[in-house]
C-alpha cells in the first residue's frame, strides 16, 4: 500500500508535468532568450539588458502599447455592453428554461466557424464596393463609399467585438441565473424602479461574473495578433503584431523582451482587477 | 392615532393559462388582525399572498385595502410590505442597508436611513449585528432582519410566505411567539401563509383553510378548529377523527372519544395500536366499515385500565361532540 503522501503527488503529478512541459518552461524559456544578444545574421546566448533597453527607451513601444490598451478599452466597454444585455435578456426575461438553453446554444453558433474565416467574411461586407456602402449608397444616405469602414481601426474593434462578446456573455449569464429571483421581488416590494433594480441589486451582484468576462476579453484582445493584421490590413500595430513581426525577421531575443513586457502587463492589469472583486465564489 | 384600513379579498381569481390556481375567493380582513392562510402545497395560498402583495397580476376579482381599489397598483404603493420565504435579503448589503434599501429607493438621505434603520433594527433586537452581511447570520437572524426590512415601509398589512418554514423546529416555536408579539405591538394586519396547522393554530386570530384554489373554511381560529365543516378541514387541522357513520360523515376530536366496554358503546372496536406520547397515550383502534380512529386519552385514563393490542373495546361520545360534515 502506497501511503497517503506519496499517493497525494501521485495524482498530481500529470497535471503538473503538463503545466511544467506546456506552460512554465515555454515562458522560462522566453524569459531566458528575452536576455540573449542578436545580430543581423545570428542569436547568440547572453545576458544583456539591450533589449529591454531598446524596447523600453523607443517611442514607437509606447505607441504600439497605446494603441493595444486602446483596442482592448473599446472592445471591453462594447463587449460587456452588448454582452451584459443579452446575458440579462436571456436570464430574466426569459421565462422557461428550455427557451434559455436553445436561444444560448444559437449564440455559440457562429463559434462553430473558424476565427479567421468569421474575420475575413466582413470583408466583402465592408469593402468600398461591399454591401454596407452599395446599400448605404443606394439609400442615398452617403454620396461616396466610406473608406473607414474597412482596413481601420473601426474594422478592428467590429471584428473584436464580434469574436469576443460570447466570452463576456457567458460568465455574465451564469452569474445572473444564480441571482435569486425572490431578490428582483424584494427590490420591487421595496419600490425599486426597474434601473434602480439594476443598479443596486443586479449589477452588484453580477460584478464575479463581468470580471471573469473582462479577463477573457482583456486577454485575448491584448494577446491579439491576428486580427489586428487583417482588420487594418496591417495599417494598425499591437503588441502581437511587433512581437509577430520580430519573430518574422528571426528577431527572437527583442520578441522575447517585447513578450515578457506584454505578459508583466497583462498579469498587473488582472492582479488590480481581482483586488476590486472577489471572483472565488463563481469558481 | 388613525384607523387601520380593513382588506378585503372579491371574487379573487388567478389563472395561469388553462389552470386555476386561486378560483373566485372572497374573504374581509378585519384590520390589526393576525390571519393565517392554511392548505396544502398548490392550493393557492401562496398565489392569493403574492396577489395581495402585488407580485402576481390579478386575473378577475379586486384586492381592497382601506375600500381601496390597489388590484393593479404596484407592490410599493399598495401599503402592502412582503416578507418573502427565504428571506431574500441582499447578500451583498449589510443588514442595516438592507433594512434601509426602500428609504434609499425613495432618495431618502443617507442620515435619516441610517436611523430609521437602526430604530427598526432595534425593535426586532438586531442591533448589534447591523453591520453584517446576511451570509454572517443565523436563520432566525435573517428572519429578524426581513422582518425589519419590511417593517420600515410602515406597511399596513404584512404578508408573510411561510416565514417559519427555513427554520428548525425548536426556533420555529421561539421566532412564532415574536412574530405574534411584534403583531401585538405594532397593531397592523399580518397575512401569514402556511401549511403547518400547529403554526397557524398557536398564531392566528383567523384562519382561512383553502384546498383546491378555493376556500373550505374560515373564520375565527378557534371557531374552525372546533366546528370543522368538512372532512378535509377535520383532517388538515388534525386532532380530529372522520367517521363514516349511517347518517353520514362526522368529525369527532381525538380526545372526545371515551372507551368503554365492548358492546356498551356507540361503536365496537378493536385495539390496532398504542403509542405513549408521556402526558398522553394515542389508542388506534379499526371500527366497522374498515375505518381507522385514534383516541387520545391521558395517562392516568389509560393506565387505570390499560388496553392491550387486539382486545375488543367500545368507543362512545357526547352527542355534541360530533360535527356532521359535508363531504
Amino acid at each position: 500500500m502506497i501511503s497517503r503522501h506519496v499517493q497525494g503527488w501521485l495524482m498530481a503529478a500529470p497535471l503538473t508535468l503538463v503545466l511544467a512541459v506546456f506552460l512554465l518552461a515555454p515562458i522560462v524559456m522566453i524569459v531566458v532568450v528575452s536576455f540573449w544578444g542578436a545580430t543581423e545574421w545570428s542569436i547568440y546566448p547572453a545576458f544583456l539588458w539591450d533589449n529591454y533597453d531598446f524596447l523600453l527607451t523607443s517611442k514607437v513601444t509606447y505607441q504600439v502599447f497605446f494603441n493595444t490598451f486602446k483596442y482592448a478599452a473599446i472592445t471591453w466597454a462594447c463587449t460587456l455592453l452588448i454582452g451584459f444585455t443579452v446575458a440579462y435578456y436571456l436570464a430574466f426575461h426569459i421565462r422557461s428554461t428550455t427557451w434559455q438553453i436553445a436561444l444560448f446554444l444559437l449564440c455559440t453558433i457562429p463559434f462553430l466557424t473558424s476565427n479567421i474565416i468569421r474575420m475575413i467574411s466582413w470583408i466583402p461586407f465592408l469593402g468600398r464596393n461591399g454591401l454596407a456602402n452599395s446599400t448605404l449608397l443606394s439609400w442615398g444616405v452617403i454620396d461616396a463609399p466610406l473608406e473607414w469602414l474597412l482596413f481601420s481601426d473601426f474594422s478592428v474593434i467590429l471584428a473584436f467585438v464580434h469574436l469576443y462578446t460570447l466570452f463576456m456573455v457567458v460568465p455574465i449569464f451564469n452569474t445572473m441565473m444564480r441571482i435569486d429571483p425572490a431578490l428582483i421581488e424584494a427590490a420591487t416590494d421595496a419600490g425599486a424602479s426597474g434601473w434602480q433594480t439594476l443598479r443596486h441589486v443586479v449589477i452588484p451582484l453580477t460584478k464575479p461574473g463581468i470580471m471573469i468576462g473582462t479577463i477573457f476579453v482583456l486577454a485575448l484582445v491584448m494577446g491579439d495578433f491576428i486580427t489586428v493584421r487583417f482588420m487594418s490590413g496591417s495599417q494598425s500595430a499591437n503588441v502581437g503584431r511587433m512581437i509577430q513581426n520580430d519573430i518574422g525577421l528571426l528577431q527572437y531575443p527583442s520578441a522575447s523582451a517585447t513578450a515578457v513586457i506584454l505578459l508583466i502587463t497583462v498579469l498587473l492589469l488582472i492582479g488590480t482587477l481581482l483586488r476590486f472583486v472577489d471572483i472565488r465564489k463563481e469558481l | 392615532m388613525t384607523l387601520k384600513p380593513d382588506l378585503e379579498l372579491v371574487s379573487l381569481v388567478k389563472r395561469y393559462g388553462e389552470t386555476v390556481a386561486v378560483d373566485g375567493i372572497s374573504y374581509h380582513f378585519d384590520a390589526g388582525t393576525y390571519a393565517c392562510l392554511l392548505g396544502p402545497s398548490g392550493c393557492g395560498k401562496s398565489s392569493t399572498l403574492r396577489m395581495i402583495a402585488g407580485h402576481e397580476s390579478v386575473s378577475d376579482g379586486a384586492v381592497l385595502l382601506g375600500g381601496r381599489d390597489v388590484s393593479h397598483l404596484p407592490p410599493a404603493k399598495r401599503g402592502t410590505a412582503m416578507m418573502f420565504q427565504n428571506y431574500a435579503l441582499f447578500p451583498h448589503l449589510s443588514v442595516r442597508d438592507n433594512v434601509a434599501f426602500s428609504l434609499k429607493m425613495q432618495g431618502t438621505d443617507a442620515t435619516t436611513r441610517k436611523s430609521r434603520a437602526n430604530e427598526m433594527l432595534e425593535l426586532v433586537d438586531m442591533l448589534p449585528l447591523a453591520d453584517r452581511l446576511p451570509a454572517q447570520l443565523s436563520g432566525g437572524q435573517q428572519q429578524r432582519a426581513a422582518l425589519a426590512r419590511a417593517l420600515i415601509t410602515k406597511p399596513e398589512v404584512l404578508l408573510l410566505d411561510e416565514p417559519l418554514s427555513a427554520l428548525d423546529p425548536f426556533l420555529r416555536i421561539k421566532m412564532r411567539a415574536e412574530l405574534r408579539k411584534l403583531q401585538r405591538e405594532l397593531g397592523i394586519t399580518f397575512i401569514h401563509v402556511t401549511h403547518g396547522q400547529d403554526e397557524a393554530l398557536a398564531l392566528a386570530d383567523e384562519i382561512v383553510v383553502m384546498n383546491n384554489a378555493r376556500i373550505e373554511q374560515a373564520g375565527a381560529t378557534r371557531t374552525v378548529f372546533e366546528a370543522p365543516k368538512t372532512a378535509f378541514v377535520a383532517r388538515f387541522l388534525g386532532s380530529h377523527n372522520v367517521v363514516t357513520m349511517p347518517e353520514g360523515k362526522i368529525a369527532i376530536r381525538t380526545d372526545a372519544l371515551r372507551i368503554r366496554p365492548a358492546g356498551a358503546a356507540r361503536l365496537p372496536a378493536t385495539v390496532t395500536a398504542i403509542e405513549y406520547q408521556g402526558t398522553h397515550v394515542a389508542l388506534t383502534a379499526s371500527i366497522p366499515g374498515d375505518q381507522e380512529v385514534t383516541a387520545l386519552l391521558s395517562d392516568r385514563d389509560f393506565f387505570d385500565a390499560p388496553k392491550m393490542e387486539g382486545e375488543a373495546i367500545g368507543l362512545d361520545w357526547d352527542a355534541q361532540e360530533a360535527h356532521a360534515l359535508a363531504g
